[in-house]
């Protein structure tokens, strides 16, 4: 790890100055940003912890909404939105493992925007709002493919929040080293509209399911999916999978989610 | 007995440390004065070097010295501990394997400069800061693609990337082919044995240190045999005689193999505190040893198996090209000919084998023993080739086994490939395997599972392994440079206490409980009185280390060798305090007492005789008890037992799962049944790893794809269910004093077959009789893969 300095502001303003500095990096859970930074692939010149500021804690229900703060842990997610919105919930709770689901955020998950990480599923499929500290951004225009999305310079993420879905549930694949995810689905049926979302298979990153969609529409069941399939063309090739064996593992996984969902 | 003797689970002492966190392994150890390296790796498989500029780093803060292979040129290349004779009787090609890369980098992880400084950040910067202007060349990475006409060679030096091309009997192969000429069925398998990383839970760690004063070099390193280590670096690397050098292997985390060898960050650590006049230290990081560890099998073997018109096995050959990275790691020649070919036997009457091994150089990681090493790579083909027989010849794979096992009134069993068996049962441990396998139910909860969508399966394997490793004047024959002796002292106190010193190494293995309990068992006392030393060659005899399931075999009977010595002269001793004839003594729970008499001393007032000799037979005998035995094995150990595998598929994304797995194991005799079972544990986990997870992947410019515990799938503990362990079906040794034949790696090697078999059979139970093989791992991409076809 290279040398930087090191500031935990109290407050979303603290944060944002701070993070005006050059090369400045916001720090949340640091799951991803500590390896790569002891791996001397990242080399901010002032780390800003957002750990210290209350407003980025918590779960609570606002309405019909599930409201998250960013900097809530993984295991905060797990246990306190089990009550409002379990799929959610159980998403959370497959998350790495107890140790990174005990420091590990929303905010910065999905800031990071790992094209297998969970939480981009559960956010594209709940159609949730991603809220900053300037603007309001639905999840359809913030992944902005592989490690991307539409945050600026600066920007931080300070709550999601979540429109609570009827039914909704996870299924997710594990990459056996990493135990990300292969191939996941969420699916979430609304009064009137069902999403889909997909992570860990494609190289673009999380992305919807549409036919999936339609289908789920007409009828919420596993049955409506048979015969839908993904194509493989853009979908991650590596060692753990083929692009065909990706595409059919998100089609299996959406059909296990709908069952799971009920 | 007393209570803590052989035959008892008494719990691990050393348990109380490792689980506190108060072991004291390398890392641990911080000297005054203490400056820290760097290695500065390769990031390219195979390059030219035109050109080291040091000078802006060497400017960098706390930087000491920096080191390229041009301060080596006094010291010698990491030597090669066995010479392997090809097919033509002609030495193996033998490369240089300098301490640092000398004008060629030839794998990624290959290290080019070494940085000393005041801390390891600092080094770490400066390594940064260091140019190497590196011409880039084509790597050969496949093994057949690096034998081809035209391929770049790994070393300019010599002929090819050809080690040697091995055979085994060589004479015996036009009889070998005559017998697949004639046979009735030949059955053939190509196969992958895919490389593994041992990733041991502690990295290497070295610190060198010296002391000018009395020209004494000390190195503390995280090895499996110091004794070892000593000799190859003192004698072949750094000329450093053994009086001044010592070598210290403290608490070490693991080893695997991979810990055996001469690396050069020892050699290194060692070099540069003489040369800085200051303590040197290098902790590998885990990203490191992924580069620069040794890593394991890397086999592509074609195997063939003749049977005449009864179903007996007739013949057997095979091809096997054998993966040796860039350079030879210390036994590197000897895995895939010595410790493999002599194993292609099984538990078999094949009367004819003939197997040829051609290793290669590839610019890879060196590859070399690795738990099991090479005895895995044989039982895999030989099990997973009679499933295919028993498959193809619409058998029951357990029968056909049955029918060719070599039977116990057949012991002494010469085999063609060079070995002798003193003893075994294979049919007992089968039968043992069926019963706590309950392979009676298995119809009932295939249909359970076929209830539920999921395919089922059961696949065996039986293995057997040569342990114990091994008399020095065969392994000389064969192109050993080393002895396989081990030693002991058994130093008796003055109160009766005891202190063993042992040339056997524990990182793991519990030889702290297990000696103990041997020792006590022979005297009669508690074995909290006895302490086991081991892992420094300033006060241990010298010793050969812990690798090959030899330490109990060979370790222990020195120990007990030594213990007899200090037995008999402990009675010559009490014979004079009880006035009575030496034969006349009888030794019982500790205690000396004449023979139809009550006239008895016991252990401590003898040992307090022998340490304050008021009455004492000084005219005929020395004061002191303290002795010391070398033991040399007449012959290996031959470990044998039946692995059973139960596996639930999901058919749609092809994920296997181990629902059941049991182990039924020939040990001979069991000092401590519950370490046993520890490490038939362990093994079992390294083999399903092995079987369906793990995989050390490079692509074709060298790169490390599984470079990371996020894509080397190591597996974790709910990756398995409850293991079913037994090792009651024992048949001692016939050749060592405590009739024991070693456990540490029968998990390893008994478990892929038993897996692989498992998958094969749950897919043709299920219809997909198309799929005769999948390569390990067989990770649900793949198995869902042959699915498809």
């Amino acid at each position: 790890m290279y040398d930087f300095d090191f500031v935990k502001p109290g407050s979303i303003d603290g944060a944002v100055k701070a993070l005006a500095a050059e090369d400045a990096i916001p720090l949340a859970g640091g799951q991803t940003l500590l390896p790569s930074m002891k791996q001397r692939l990242n080399a901010p010149s002032v780390m800003v912890s957002l750990r210290g500021i209350p407003e980025l804690q918590g779960v609570c229900r606002d309405g019909d909404v599930l409201v998250v703060g960013a900097a809530t842990t993984h295991a905060r997610v797990a246990t306190e939105a089990a009550a409002e919105y379990p799929g959610l919930a159980a998403l959370a709770g497959q998350i790495g493992d107890p140790a990174v689901r005990a420091m590990g955020t929303i905010g910065g998950s999905l800031a990071n925007n790992d094209p297998s990480a969970c939480y981009p599923a559960g956010v594209l499929g709940s159609g949730a709002t991603i809220v900053t500290n300037a603007r309001e951004i639905a999840a359809d225009d913030f992944f902005d493919g592989m490690f991307a999305t539409a945050l600026e310079e600066g920007e931080i993420i300070t709550s999601v929040r979540f429109p609570i879905p009827q039914k909704a549930a996870y299924a997710k694949f594990h990459q056996p080293a990493s135990r990300f995810a292969l191939a996941a689905a969420f699916v979430a049926r609304f009064a009137g509209t069902v999403r889909v979302a997909i992570t860990g298979a494609s190289e673009g990153g999380v992305f919807r399911w549409t036919e999936a969609e339609a289908a789920l529409k007409e009828s919420f069941t596993p049955e409506a999916l048979s015969g839908l399939t993904l194509p493989a063309e853009g979908m991650i090739g590596d060692l753990h999978g083929t692009p065909d064996y990706r595409a059919h593992l998100a089609a299996v996984m959406t059909r296990r989610a709908v069952a799971a969902a009920g | 007995m007393p209570k803590d003797g052989i035959g008892a689970s008494t719990k691990r002492r050393e348990d109380l440390r490792f689980l506190t966190g108060n072991g004291k392994y390398t890392d641990d150890i911080n000297l005054r004065g203490q400056a820290f390296v760097h290695f500065l790796r390769s990031d390219v498989a195979h390059g030219r070097i035109n050109g080291i500029d040091t000078t802006v780093a060497a400017d960098m803060p706390g930087v000491l010295r920096i080191f390229t292979a041009a301060d080596f040129e006094s010291a010698g290349g990491l030597p090669c501990g066995w010479q392997v004779t090809d097919k033509h009787g002609q030495p193996m090609q033998e490369p240089k394997h300098p301490i640092l890369a000398e004008g060629k980098v030839r794998h990624v992880g290959d290290p080019i400069a070494a940085v000393v400084a005041e801390t390891a950040e600092q080094a770490r910067d400066a390594a940064e800061a260091i140019e190497v202007d590196i011409e880039e060349l084509p790597a050969v990475i496949d093994m057949k693609a690096a034998l081809a006409e035209g391929a770049p060679k790994v070393h300019d030096e010599l002929t090819s990337n050809l080690c040697y091309d091995w055979g085994f009997v060589e004479e015996n192969k036009a009889a070998v082919d005559e017998a697949f000429d004639k046979a009735a069925h030949v059955v053939s398998l190509e196969l992958v044995n895919n490389r593994l990383v041992a990733n041991p839970m502690e990295p290497r760690v070295a610190v060198g240190d010296y002391d000018p004063w009395g020209d004494q070099s000390t190195l503390y390193t995280t090895s499996q045999n110091p004794h070892v280590i000593r000799l190859l670096m003192g004698a072949f690397v750094l000329n450093i005689p053994e009086h001044k050098l010592r070598v210290v292997a403290p608490d070490v985390g693991g080893g695997f193999g991979s810990k055996i060898y001469h690396y050069a960050e020892e050699a290194f650590c060692t070099f540069a505190a003489r040369a800085l006049k200051r303590p040197v230290k290098w902790t590998c990081s885990r990203s490191e040893a992924f580069i620069s560890d040794a890593q394991g099998r890397d086999h592509r073997t074609k195997m063939e198996l003749a049977l005449d018109a009864d179903h007996n096995f007739t013949a057997i050959r095979t091809e096997t090209y054998a993966n040796m990275g860039a350079y030879l790691s210390t036994f590197a020649p000897s895995i895939p000919t010595w410790l493999h070919g002599t194993l292609m036997a099984g538990n078999y009457r094949t009367p004819l084998i003939y197997v040829n091994v051609k290793a290669v150089f590839t610019n890879t990681v060196p590859v070399d023993a690795y738990r099991g090493a090479g005895r895995p790579e044989a039982t895999y083909q030989l099990e997973r080739i009679i499933d295919k027989a028993a498959r193809d010849l619409g058998v029951d794979p357990i029968a056909l086994r049955r029918q060719n096992f070599i039977k116990p009134d057949q012991y002494p069993y010469q085999t063609p490939v060079a070995v002798v068996y003193d003893t075994g049962n294979y049919d007992a441990t089968m039968d043992k395997l069926l019963e706590i396998t309950d392979h009676a139910g298995f119809a009932a909860r295939a249909a359970e599972s076929a209830n539920r969508g999921k395919l089922r399966g059961f696949g065996v394997a039986s293995y057997i392994e040569a342990c114990g490793i091994a008399p020095s004047n065969l392994v000389g024959q064969l192109g050993a440079r080393a002895g396989l002796y081990e030693s002991a002292t058994i130093r008796v106190n003055a109160t009766g206490s005891i202190s063993v010193y042992t040339g056997s190494h524990s990182h793991g293995q519990g030889h702290e409980t297990t000696f103990a309990q041997v020792v006590a068992d022979m005297i009669g006392v508690d074995a909290s009185t006895i302490e086991i030393h081991h892992g420094d060659t300033s006060n241990s005899p010298m010793g050969m280390g812990t690798y090959g399931s030899r330490s109990l075999a060979v370790g222990g009977s020195a120990i007990v060798r030594a213990t007899n010595k200090v037995v008999d002269k402990a009675k010559k001793i009490a014979a004079h305090l009880l006035e009575c004839a030496p034969e006349d003594i009888e030794l019982k729970d500790g205690k000396f007492s004449v023979a139809g008499t009550d006239k008895s001393v016991d252990w401590s007032g003898v040992t307090l005789a022998a340490y304050v000799p008021h009455n004492y037979p000084l005219e005929d005998l020395e004061p002191g008890l303290e002795e010391t035995a070398f033991y040399d094995p007449s012959n290996f150990t031959y470990p044998a037992g039946a692995y059973g595998c139960e596996v639930e598929i999901d058919p749609e994304t092809g994920k296997v799962d181990i629902v059941g797995f049991a182990a039924a194991d020939d040990f001979g005799n069991v000092v401590n049944p519950m370490i046993v079972e520890g490490q038939v544990h362990g093994g079992l986990a390294q083999g399903i790893g092995q079987a369906l997870m793990e995989n050390c992947v490079f692509d074709d410019s060298g790169q490390l794809l599984s470079g990371s515990f996020m894509d080397y799938a190591m597996p974790r503990a709910d990756d398995f269910p409850g293991f079913k362990v037994d090792h009651s079906c024992n048949t001692p040794c016939t050749h060592n004093p405590l009739g024991v034949k070693g456990c540490g790696e029968a998990g390893a090697i008994g478990s892929p077959p038993a897996v692989v078999n498992a998958v094969i059979d749950a897919l043709h139970r299920a219809g997909h009789t198309h799929v005769s093989h999948i390569d390990m791992p067989l990770t649900p991409s793949r198995v869902w893969a042959a699915m498809q076809k």
